[in-house]
């Protein structure tokens, strides 16, 4: 596939998911429990695009040891945890990651 | 009624405060996709086309890991699932319109602009109080675009070895800040997590993504339904 038709497919699967339930919903079709469950996605998902990108390394394998990025992640973990604030979650993370390995 | 052009307004001033953290998004995604080996026609597409950040990162990370066209465009699929959740809500507030209003405010039914127009049309009852979700989704639409262009220009000025490709992770982590401090939230967060890391190597097909959101999935279905028998 080239590289312009999977963007298309992207774009494609991303409008419809917006544009099912606008164009097509019935209200008895969504009960709590659905919307409750749902709610859950983020917390579902973005957990398997964190994770390995902090645990694995670049030539594919699990690293624990030696590995900044874990410390930085915690640490913007617990700056996100206390002030809530998105922007201070992520530069808290590279601020921290980049004493870790430039000064350090 | 008030205008249509001051609910429009209205939106762009409410979603301002969280268009902060899209211009470091949208940097990142620039540098990253011309860094990957994309050309900066097919990088502006994406962002023209795709219109979302988590999608396109995702798009970027599972490409360059080498994984099959099929695999990303059904993890980008599994990654916008929550849009499904969106439109729900904030359907029973367009049920009125003509369908091309519905074919273009779908396009704008992103992240921010859903959380400030939610609240929005909950509270007022004026029949053009769309305009709202419009106002929010056409801002951030501006600011995706100019800061993807910019960083396709900063992309080959922004040395490697400053790891910003870390920024990927960290952004996902600053969009859940408010779930870690509920329970069951952190533990479909720690199932998610370690089904991708250990699976990463071992499940096929790059597929880990979807593997790790539908264990997150049925750990969330499990512990809520048991919260609510107790």
């Amino acid at each position: 596939m080239s590289n312009w038709a999977l963007i298309i497919y992207c774009g494609l699967i991303t409008y419809l998911t917006r544009f099912t339930m606008i164009a097509l919903i019935k209200k008895e079709m969504f009960n709590d429990r659905i919307r409750e469950v749902l709610s859950f996605v983020p917390s579902a998902i973005f957990p398997a695009i964190i994770f390995p990108a902090i645990f694995i390394n670049d030539s594919g394998s699990f690293q624990l040891e030696d590995n900044p990025k874990i410390i930085a992640a915690i640490i913007a973990m617990v700056i996100g945890i206390f002030t809530r604030s998105i922007i201070a979650t992520i530069f808290s993370g590279l601020a921290s990651y980049w004493f870790l390995i430039f000064v350090i | 009624m008030k205008s249509s052009f001051k609910i429009f307004l209205k939106g762009i001033i409410d979603v301002s405060p969280l268009m902060i953290p899209v211009v470091p998004f949208g940097l990142i995604f620039g540098v990253l996709a011309i860094d990957i080996g994309f050309s900066p026609l097919e990088t502006m597409g994406m962002s023209l086309i795709i219109f979302g950040g988590a999608s396109q990162i995702v798009l970027l990370q599972l490409f360059s890991g080498g994984a099959s066209s099929l695999v990303i465009i059904s993890s980008v699929g599994a990654v916008n699932s929550r849009h499904l959740l969106y439109g729900a809500v904030v359907s029973e507030h367009l049920s009125d319109l003509k369908l091309i209003w519905k074919i273009i405010i779908s396009y704008f039914l992103i992240d921010q602009a859903f959380a400030i127009s939610n609240e929005y049309l909950k509270k007022n009852k004026n029949n053009n109080r769309y305009f709202h979700l419009v106002g929010g989704g056409a801002t951030c639409w501006v600011i995706w675009q100019s800061t993807t262009l910019l960083g396709i220009i900063l992309g080959s000025a922004i040395p490697e070895k400053l790891g910003l490709s870390f920024a990927v992770p960290l952004t996902f982590l600053a969009l859940l800040v408010n779930d870690f401090r509920k329970l069951i939230n952190v533990v479909v967060i720690i199932i998610s997590g370690l089904v991708a890391t250990l699976g990463y190597n071992y499940i096929p097909f790059k597929a880990y993504v979807i593997v790790a959101a539908l264990a997150g999935l049925v750990t969330a279905i499990i512990l809520t339904k048991k919260n609510k028998t107790k």
